[in-house]
């Protein structure tokens, strides 16, 4: 209550200023958004941790595959040249988990566009064919019986070798955990997307569209897609979590990327055999997943809320 | 009631059949192969009459049709045999034989454990998993529906914004990192509780049941943690929607205590689709337990499926997944039931 009473004349102020420009969906939800402080926390941390992945390794020039055996297994010394300490080999953890936070936020960012994509032509296409609705329905329903996590084991270990020898062990895994990711996690996707589409498909500006003439694949993607973009947003950016989730998961069972492949799952795993000696090893990419995911979820929140013009007091 | 209910148990049968068949495709590629771990010296003729003794010569349907009898009649049939002490009788229609006569019913056996039949490498890790895992759940249900209540009652007081925050926290730890965290502290760093799950630890007495207290107690709070923080924030807006309604405010209008009509009114209602979520969970925390599991070497069900994949114990991994699609088809059929007979508005047809 008390922010709305002092925005308020700041608010008119606003108001003034936007006479040229009109106002849009976007513009009202980044103003609903802003005002959600956990939101725009999580926001920050995640654009510094996606900052500090990306160009953290060309500030902090330390070699994560360096081993220094002399080196090794050193706690964290802010003065020292390993800041995060060492691992059992005696490589940088703080580089490490640089390059990690890379792959693994890499792979959450791919999988759920993969994910999303999916599930929003699905759910699309049933929303608006009547025709396809009770296949892909009934489809979608057995895809959510499938036992996700397990599945996801079974699959990599049976096609690890094969995409290893095709594109080599880096990105040959990669690919597979994405296309894995994604492909079992579009369902909820397509089922919200499909609910809204058939709400949407009832309005009178889609009625109108097709009294006018417009093609049905023109009024799908240029008048409802659209429309449906606010719960694709929220359950894309949930999504991001998820993905991240499981690749740490897999990676954390032994089956995701290799060991020369550092992810913050990958350096979990490892880190877990030396933590009785060196419990930094698992307590910084603990760290990282938790912060990336808890960072995510406030924004997903935050997005929830804003772009609900119905939830707005 | 009962059509719904018999046409949802109809549609329950093709998904799980898809699933299987969906399994078993994905498995027949494995490169693995079961004579793979003989002994070297076998010379290859005997090798092939082996891998044709097992079936593997046969095309890909056959081969499925015969998994699938295999493991929904036989396995079944063994398991009354040996539990009732009854022999069936094999059962042909049309020179098809559908259940083969006692004694040359096949048993769906691990490539890696020099033939034990599955059933009996999962009935001896089922314990352990149902311990941690339905302790865990069982001791989640009891934390969080208090929890969402009182954080529900009290919106936006001290006790619901701490809640409300260590539930976001909570959910987006996951076991991995919390499990990994709690042995750091709790069996590193002050030694209160060992680290490794002791699986053989026989229950005999006062001092062995408290070591597997003490054993018990970090798998199963990493696990609730994990649970209640959903669960709780669920019970919450559940209990939100419940108090906005009229009927709320017409019992309070009628003077009833406030205690009163949160517990008889707002919570039946809102226990409904918190019921209902519990029942889809269950099976989505068998699979969480894989990794909670590998994070304290419990060796139940979970590690025996990352043991079987890892040794490309194709038979093992086949029922595991199953097992896991059955459960989460029979939960999900559990769940819409529950739902249909707590919510009178639910007209089935």
């Amino acid at each position: 209550m008390a922010a709305t009473t002092q925005a308020a004349p700041s608010g008119l102020q606003l108001v003034k200023q936007k006479t040229t420009k009109p106002r849009t969906l976007w513009r009202d939800a980044w103003g609903q958004f802003r005002k959600n402080r956990l939101a725009i926390l999580g926001l920050l941390v995640l654009l510094l941790l996606i900052v500090a992945a990306l160009a953290g390794p060309i500030f902090y020039t330390a070699d994560p595959d360096k081993i220094d055996i002399l080196a090794s297994e050193l706690s964290p010394t802010w003065t020292g040249d390993h800041p995060f300490g060492t691992d059992d080999l005696g490589r940088d953890s703080l580089a490490r988990n640089l390059f990690g936070g890379r792959i693994s936020l890499a792979v959450g960012f791919t999988a759920m566009l993969l994910a999303m994509t999916v599930g929003t032509l699905i759910g699309l296409l049933s929303g608006f064919i009547p025709s396809l609705d009770g296949p892909l329905m009934r489809f979608t329903d057995m895809m959510f019986a499938l036992p996700q996590l397990p599945l996801l084991l079974v699959i990599i270990m049976l096609f690890r070798d094969s995409l290893r020898s095709l594109f080599g062990p880096e990105v040959g895994i990669f690919i597979l955990v994405v296309f894995v990711i994604g492909i079992l996690g579009w369902m909820p996707t397509a089922r919200i997307v499909r609910g809204s589409v058939l709400s949407i498909k009832q309005k009178e500006f889609v009625e109108a569209a097709g009294c006018i003439g417009v093609r049905r694949g023109m009024i799908m993607f240029k008048h409802i897609l659209p429309n449906v973009m606010s719960p694709i947003i929220v359950s894309a950016t949930l999504g991001i979590a998820s993905a991240i989730l499981t690749e740490s998961a897999l990676s954390f069972l032994g089956l995701g990327f290799p060991s020369d492949v550092p992810t913050w799952g990958r350096l979990l795993f490892d880190g877990r055999d030396f933590m009785t000696r060196n419990p930094w090893l698992v307590f910084w990419p603990g760290l990282f997943i938790s912060l990336t995911i808890l960072s995510i979820n406030f924004m997903g929140d935050g997005l929830r809320d804003a772009l609900d013009p119905r939830s707005r007091q | 009631m009962s059509t719904y209910l018999i046409r949802r148990i109809f549609t329950a049968i093709p998904t799980l059949l898809f699933i299987s068949f969906v399994i078993f495709a994905l498995l027949d590629l494995a490169p693995g192969d079961p004579t793979g771990s003989l002994p070297l010296t076998i010379p290859p003729e005997v090798r092939e009459k082996i891998r044709q003794s097992l079936g593997l010569d046969e095309p890909f349907v056959v081969r499925y049709l015969l998994w699938l009898k295999q493991f929904t009649l036989h396995e079944p049939i063994n398991a009354i045999e040996q539990t009732f002490g009854v022999t069936v009788p094999g059962v042909q229609i049309g020179g098809i034989s559908l259940i083969d006569q006692p004694g040359d019913r096949l048993r769906v056996t691990s490539w890696a454990s020099r033939g034990k039949p599955v059933a009996e490498l999962i009935l001896e890790r089922v314990p352990q998993t149902l311990w941690v895992v339905g302790l865990s759940y069982l001791l989640s249900v009891l934390i969080a529906i208090p929890l969402g209540v009182l954080g529900a009652v009290q919106q936006n007081s001290f006790f619901d914004q701490v809640s409300s925050v260590i539930a976001v926290i909570g959910y987006s730890m996951p076991t991995f990192v919390t499990g990994l965290l709690a042995i750091v502290i709790f069996s590193v760093k002050l030694g209160w509780f060992p680290m490794i799950y002791d699986t053989t630890l026989v229950v005999n007495d006062i001092g062995s049941l408290w070591q597997q207290i003490r054993q018990m107690i970090m798998p199963v709070s990493v696990l609730a943690f994990f649970q209640v923080a959903q669960l709780s924030r669920f019970t919450r807006s559940s209990m939100l929607d419940n108090l906005k309604q009229d009927y709320v405010r017409t019992a309070n209008a009628k003077g009833f205590r406030q205690r009163y009509v949160v517990i008889k009114h707002v919570l039946r209602n809102s226990l409904i689709p918190v019921i209902t979520l519990i029942a889809l969970g269950i099976p989505s925390i068998f699979a969480g337990a894989i990794i909670t599991e590998q994070i304290f070497r419990v060796n139940g069900l979970g590690a025996l499926l990352i043991i079987a994949i890892q040794s490309f114990d194709i038979p093992v991994v086949m029922t595991v997944l199953f097992i896991f699609a059955v459960l989460i088809v029979t939960f999900n059929l559990i769940a819409d039931i529950v739902y249909g007979v707590l919510d009178p508005r639910i007209q089935y047809s």
